[in-house]
């Protein structure tokens, strides 16, 4: 035996998630600290959030193996929770450190993530600025929610002005205590997410249409169709 | 083997590390996303790791690998080393999530719209 695994704490008071699940999907908020990221995955999560850690070197390929464990890899941690949306599918939401130092723990996040909630507390806004940037680079699609502590102080279009937010990014305020709020978040994500998504596939059905017709001259002008994000290229 | 008393919960003692994974270090890096589920497929046999023998008794409802590396308290790399032996003995099955992200990085609208009424039903 490798180790006696007398240390562990017997799994306690988990929710199984049904036999019929098959396919999760993923959520990711970002924010500074204290931002308020753990309490929204807490307000809207059918599971206690846990927590959990990653080691990685910084070059973000994994374990180096010459370092092993050792001293050249770098343990973040995350939050996450879970949400059943049917039978067959689960949501699970990650709520990942801002801090630039982390970065290369966001692109292993972000792979594979629906989309990405910018939680950003107006007292810090510049701690949202790089999570902005690197969402932008990456080319994940997300929005930004202000958790609004009952502070009055600036008006969502001066926070946009401040985050320098392109129009087209959808700015919310929220209560990440609100179970409620918190959902209206999800829920705003995953609305501009589809309208992302349907504003493309009309345009990819026009161009296949365009191609099986013999005449030009009849397929209607098309407005050209300048893609939202940018491939990143690592 | 590790020397001296192994603290309680989660601590990043390398050499405990290293004692789990029995040494390795490189994770099967593409068999396992962070929310693949896993399923076990069968009973824990006499002799195996305790960390294999959690695995499984934790995954007889399907589970996500990052909630076996949370009630582990193991990084998930370390975890990742750990369901791989079990999926190569086929001691587990792997549900990989089936969305990827198309050029644009957007989902499909039949799956977004399959969150929405899930959110909305919250």
């Amino acid at each position: 035996m490798a180790s006696n695994g007398s240390d562990l704490a017997p799994a306690t008071g988990r929710t199984p998630l049904q036999a019929t699940a098959d396919n999760a999907l993923k959520i990711v908020v970002v924010g500074g600290f204290g931002a308020g990221k753990t309490t929204l995955v807490g307000s809207v999560s059918e599971i206690r959030p846990l927590n959990t850690e990653e080691v990685m070197t910084k070059a973000g390929e994994g374990i180096d193996p010459a370092g092993a464990w050792g001293k050249r890899s770098t343990t973040v941690a995350f939050d996450f929770g879970r949400i059943t949306l049917s039978a067959s599918q689960v949501l699970y939401l990650f709520g990942a450190p801002g801090q630039e130092r982390f970065w290369f723990l966001w692109d292993r996040l972000f792979s594979g993530a629906l989309g990405a909630v910018v939680l950003v507390d107006t007292r810090r806004l510049e701690d949202s600025w790089y999570a902005i940037d690197r969402l932008e680079h990456h080319g994940t699609p997300f929005i930004v929610a202000r958790n609004n502590f009952g502070e009055p102080g600036h008006t969502l279009d001066q926070v946009r002005e401040a985050l320098d937010l392109p129009a087209e990014v959808p700015l919310v305020d929220c209560d990440a205590r609100d179970r409620e709020s918190s959902k209206r978040v999800l829920i705003e994500l995953v609305r501009h997410l589809a309208a992302l998504a349907e504003a493309q596939a009309p345009a990819r059905a026009e161009v296949e249409r365009v191609r099986v017709e013999d005449d030009p001259a009849s397929a209607e002008p098309e407005a050209p169709v300048t893609p939202e994000y940018e491939e990143s290229t690592p | 083997m590790s020397s001296g008393p192994v603290l309680p919960g989660r601590d990043d003692d390398p050499d405990r590390l290293y004692t789990i994974t029995r040494g390795r270090s490189r994770s099967p890096e593409n068999a396992f996303d962070l929310v693949t589920l896993i399923v076990a497929e069968r009973e824990p046999a006499p002799g195996m790791q305790s960390e294999h023998v959690r695995i499984l008794r934790m995954c007889e409802a399907p589970t996500a690998v990052v909630e076996v590396a949370a009630e582990l308290a193991l990084p998930v790399s370390v975890v990742k080393i750990l369901l791989g032996d079990l999926l190569e003995t086929g001691a587990i099955t792997a549900r990989h999530p089936r969305f990827a992200p198309n050029k644009a990085r957007l989902p499909d609208l039949d799956t977004l719209k399959q969150v929405l009424h899930g959110l909305q039903r919250l």
